[in-house]
């Protein structure tokens, strides 16, 4: 007796799983076809990180050039972070501001330690290069580049 | 050209252009759907797993496997240093010939048929066997640990699921009082044999899963544990052979079951030969999407299952079918 309902049991185990699968062969796929399409960037994601632009002056970005972001960096990441008193301005504007995106390991230490929220994380996920140089940024030159498209 | 055609004929005899036709139909049905599974196979997998499979060769990827096979035709044929080097070669092309045999038997319609013998399925049966001497010869032959345990798992195997192949096959054969496929195919015209042997036809498709060493039963294989099993050895064209072989005993099984229980060619508006086709292929379709259900059975679990399950069902069944039939 015990035979036959096991038999029965698995047989209709069996039937359940070719249903499961019968099921996903019909709903749509999941994938994304990558060089075709591009994924969604979740707002989370952290690459590395890109100056904001000052609300006020397109221009200039929101650095004031303090270097707490370069004091605070663990791994001694940012370097040259510079910048001049333009005429009839209050603040310093930035005009060089070096990432080496090699050594980072984005945690963050820069974005949380500036006093006027000037840096945030970019959604640049897929960066590519020949050669280490490629990946130090000039994130000022950068953010010159963005303001142009904008 | 007609007149031309007429007199070769004549010359030659009938039977011999009968059957060189008839092979010359078989290689394109063979190669054909070799090509056509193995894109079908990649397709299903990938919608079952919620991925699309190929598409970037041809339209919808059709034309991958021909890009593939173009691959495998152009690789070098490595022989490993220490292979026993007769059985090494003679392995895929022992493969093949039971493959090129069983078609010469199926009734693809009324009268497309390359020839009708009058004890067909014993023909089928007879030179399917042969598919596991091919592989047991490759796997002794490939020097090769993993090749020898395939090699030794597939003989255990089929004879384990030989026996309720051949069982399962019996009642219809009773039934039908004929071993020719054709007169089993007429024999189904008012009513399909499935109707009257559910239970048959459960165990025979169980029995040529195992036979045709897909999954749930591709012990020989066993990618994840035997790497490749019997063909681990084997690259370009002979690794294709196997291949071929392969996914035409998938047809070839599929189609004997169409012929024994859901009435081979007929049915209703379509020509026969599209009716035989549609429903190989729906079987087909069931053991592809079973591959992509089942995970593999343990070595031990396929022996049990058959020897305690399936012989003694399908002997039941025999039993049952022949007292019927005698009242």
């Amino acid at each position: 007796m015990r035979v036959i309902a096991d038999i029965v049991k698995g047989a209709y185990s069996l039937i359940v799983g070719m249903g499961v699968t019968i099921r996903a062969f019909f709903s749509p796929v999941v994938t994304c076809q990558y060089p075709r399409e591009t994924v969604n960037i979740s707002p989370r994601f952290r690459s590395h990180t890109k100056l904001v632009g000052d609300p006020e002056n397109p221009d200039r970005t929101k650095c004031i050039v303090c270097g707490m972001c370069e004091r605070n960096c663990p791994s001694h990441s940012i370097k040259k972070v510079e910048g001049e008193k333009k005429e009839g301005e209050k603040k310093k504007t930035a005009t060089s501001y070096i990432l080496d995106f090699t050594t980072c390991s984005q945690c963050g230490m820069c974005v949380e330690s500036c006093p006027v929220d000037a840096l945030e994380f970019s959604d640049d996920y897929n960066p590519v290069g020949s050669k280490r140089e490629d990946f130090h940024y000039d994130l000022v030159k950068e953010y010159e580049k963005r303001k142009k498209t904008i | 050209m007609c007149d031309t055609i007429i007199n070769i004929v004549n010359i030659v005899g009938k039977e011999v252009v009968r059957t060189v036709v008839g092979l010359i139909g078989v290689f394109i049905v063979v190669l054909g759907n070799a090509i056509m599974l193995t894109w079908t196979e990649r397709k299903v997998a990938g919608h079952i797993q919620r991925r699309i499979g190929p598409k970037e060769v041809g339209p919808f990827g059709l034309l991958q496997s021909f890009a593939d096979s173009v691959k495998l035709l152009g690789k070098e044929l490595l022989t490993p240093a220490n292979v026993e080097k007769p059985l090494y070669y003679l392995a895929p092309t022992l493969i093949f010939v039971p493959v090129l045999v069983t078609f010469v038997v199926i009734p693809f319609d009324g009268f497309l048929q390359v020839k009708d013998i009058n004890t067909g399925i014993l023909v089928i049966l007879a030179f399917s066997s042969l598919t596991v001497l091919s592989i047991l010869i490759g796997g002794w032959g490939s020097d090769n640990k993993y090749s020898l345990i395939g090699a030794v798992r597939s003989v255990a195997q089929n004879i384990a699921y030989e026996i309720p192949l051949l069982l399962s096959l019996l009642p219809i054969i009773f039934m039908a009082n004929s071993f020719s496929l054709r007169d089993i195919a007429e024999a189904q015209r008012g009513v399909w044999f499935v109707v009257y042997q559910p239970i048959a036809f459960l165990i025979f498709f169980v029995a040529s899963v195992a036979e045709t060493n897909r999954t749930p039963f591709d012990l020989p294989e066993a990618e994840s544990e035997l790497v490749a099993g019997f063909h681990t050895e084997y690259s370009g064209m002979r690794f294709s052979l196997f291949f071929l072989a392969e996914y035409t005993n998938m047809f070839i099984v599929s189609a004997i079951a169409v012929t024994f229980f859901l009435g081979g060619y007929q049915g209703p508006v379509l020509p026969g030969v599209v009716w035989f086709f549609i429903k190989t292929y729906a079987l087909v379709f069931v053991l592809l999407w079973f591959r992509w259900t089942f995970p593999r059975v343990r070595f031990d679990q396929l022996l049990n299952f058959s020897w305690k399950i399936l012989i003694p069902v399908s002997f039941l069944n025999l039993l049952v079918t022949g007292g019927i039939l005698k009242i």
